[in-house]
């Protein structure tokens, strides 16, 4: 981590296409902006040290649980498929794939 | 509320009457505070009736019999739109409720309404809503704070008596310390996740937003509990919190981080968390020193990790399944790309941007995996403090409710309004916030209460004795 944020905008165009996210030209240079203002100030955290630190990431110390797997009555296919913008019957539908 | 529902149980009222009168309320308050994004009086008024016509039958209904709730527009609710505040979501209509929602309905809750909130809960001011800021009661010149500001401003007008609310990083604690309210974020894993609009998983908790603690109590008792459709939800024993709260705190340590009052924070807003000490002391509590060290790394770390679960929640809105799709696309990247450039506003693609960044490869383990790092110290100071103290004390903010726009236009400020809530979530321990005096201008100014994981009993107790005994008690001054 460097004190110097690393965002640039061709940093940006390859993180949008990453998080499948279209932005405009205008966006683009608000988030170079922003983004590396963010970045530069949560560098802070390299002066911590965390040698030997486990990383923590649920914050409380239950133990993982699990259910029977047993058949629940669900969703109907039709309920399910209800929100879709574009759907045939009980499918999806999406443009070419290939 | 317990007073409200045992006359509707009696038959003195009945929810038909208390429900219309939610209603007409939130109805006429949309124009100056926009605290709702769906009115749901239809479901409402049926519901109402339905409980009137058990209540004529002699059943015996739930805790919360004939209780008009506003809901945070989060939390999935069969038939009625949920947006979560995003244009994305816009014509939504869950085919199933969140267990919250279905908790409350078993316990005789009306749901009122679906409230405003800043889009998919990001957002410390309401201003980042897709549907218009919500104001705030005390001044409609102000913020009511977020992300919960619709809950916080409904409840602080009087049109219900509760709501809920949703706290990743003090989206509960925040608006209702700006609206005067009591806001109680439970223990990471106390109230199931099913059905609510995720944002940043190992944060996200459910909570009640309400007029005073034992209402929050009893609205905690209804909704918390191991749920099978949650697996991070806790198999730890609920309580009847709001039953038998005492009137002291004998043998109560409370502890004062010193990393919580320094400089920055406005003299009223201390001066108000200080007086509240002085009650819980002639109550019988211990005050103690105590210290966070790693405090001033909280807002680094909430701000690495919640940007980093968000991106990868907010991957599920490819614009295929639900929620907006654009129109005249070539395949299916850019069906993606569009959907989701079209649909989400400024903040949520702010903060997948951020995520995405830094979850990519070369910079995880310096960012992701640095914050989990320092995310253990944090909750490591907060394990050491309560060797020494039972409930800590601290400000919810360092200032009062701010002015609508004063801070959307600098992300970073805004991020730094969180300071005293950020380090709390990130232990996952529970926290309740209160409110304890005013500033100079006349707003409300809080004070939070924070204890161990599942030991809202002691914040609860805390923060009664502090309600209980404040000479200084102010009637919000809009007027439905």
């Amino acid at each position: 981590m460097t004190s110097q944020s690393n965002i640039d905008k061709k940093t940006i165009q390859k993180i949008a296409d990453l998080a499948q996210l279209a932005l405009t030209p205008e966006e683009e240079n608000l988030y170079t902006e922003q983004l590396g203002s963010i970045v530069n100030y949560v560098s802070l955290l390299s002066e911590v040290n965390t040698d030997g630190i486990e990383p923590l990431v649920t914050p409380t110390d239950m133990a993982f649980t699990m259910r029977e797997d047993e058949p629940l009555k669900q969703l109907s296919p039709e309920e399910i498929v209800a929100n879709s913008p574009d759907k045939s019957g009980n499918l999806f539908k999406v443009p070419p794939v290939l | 509320m317990k007073e409200l529902a045992s006359r509707i149980q009696k038959g003195e009222v009945t929810a038909l009457s208390i429900t219309e009168r939610a209603i007409k309320l939130a109805k006429a308050s949309q124009k100056d505070l926009n605290a709702f994004i769906t009115i749901c009086e239809k479901e409402a008024l049926d519901k109402a009736k339905a409980l009137d016509a058990l209540v004529k039958n002699g059943k015996t209904l739930g805790p919360l019999a004939g209780v008009p709730i506003a809901v945070k527009d989060l939390l999935l609710t069969t038939g009625i739109r949920t947006t979560a505040g995003s244009k994305i979501l816009d014509n939504f209509i869950p085919p199933y409720s969140s267990t919250v929602v279905q908790k409350l309905e078993a316990a005789g809750a009306v749901i009122i309404g679906k409230t405003n909130l800043d889009e998919f809960a990001m957002g410390a001011s309401n201003e980042n809503s897709a549907y218009g800021p919500a104001k705030n009661p005390w001044d409609l010149t102000r913020v009511p704070g977020g992300s919960s500001g619709g809950s916080a401003a409904a409840v602080a007008a009087g049109i219900t008596l509760g709501a809920i609310g949703t706290d990743t990083g003090g989206s509960i604690r925040e608006p209702a310390n700006f609206c005067g309210i009591v806001g109680l974020k439970p223990t990471y894993g106390r109230v199931s996740r099913f059905g609510v609009v995720a944002f940043a998983s190992s944060l996200d908790q459910v909570g009640p937003m309400c007029k005073t603690v034992e209402d929050a109590a009893l609205m905690l008792e209804v909704i918390s509990g191991k749920d099978m459709n949650d697996s991070t939800s806790a198999s730890v024993a609920t309580q009847k919190w709001s039953q038998n709260i005492p009137t002291d705190v004998k043998g109560m340590r409370v502890g004062l981080p010193k990393e919580y009052f320094v400089e920055g924070i406005e003299p009223e807003v201390e001066k108000n968390v200080r007086r509240s000490i002085e009650i819980l002391k002639n109550a019988g509590a211990t005050i103690v020193d105590i210290s966070l060290p790693h405090t001033k790394y909280g807002i680094g770390v909430y701000y690495l990790i919640a940007p980093c679960e968000a991106s990868a929640n907010l991957s599920r809105y490819d614009g295929i399944r639900f929620g907006h799709r654009a129109k005249n696309v070539a395949d299916l990247s850019e069906l993606y790309k569009r959907s989701r450039g079209e649909g989400f506003g400024p903040e949520p693609k702010r903060r997948i941007m951020l995520g995405t960044f830094a979850l990519s490869s070369g910079y995880y383990d310096a960012y992701f995996k640095k914050a989990c790092k320092v995310r253990r110290l944090i909750r490591n100071d907060f394990t050491e403090a309560f060797k020494k103290c039972d409930v800590i004390a601290t400000p919810v903010t360092t200032g009062p409710a701010f002015k609508v726009g004063e801070k959307s236009s600098d992300p970073l400020a805004m991020y730094l309004n969180d300071i005293f809530t950020l380090s709390p979530s990130l232990a996952g321990i529970p926290g309740i916030s209160l409110n304890c005096g005013y500033s100079k201008e006349g707003l409300p100014t809080g004070i939070q209460l924070l204890s161990n994981h599942f030991e809202e009993d002691k914040i609860i107790r805390a923060a009664t004795v502090i309600e209980k005994n404040q000479t200084d008690v102010r009637k919000v001054p809009y007027g439905l």
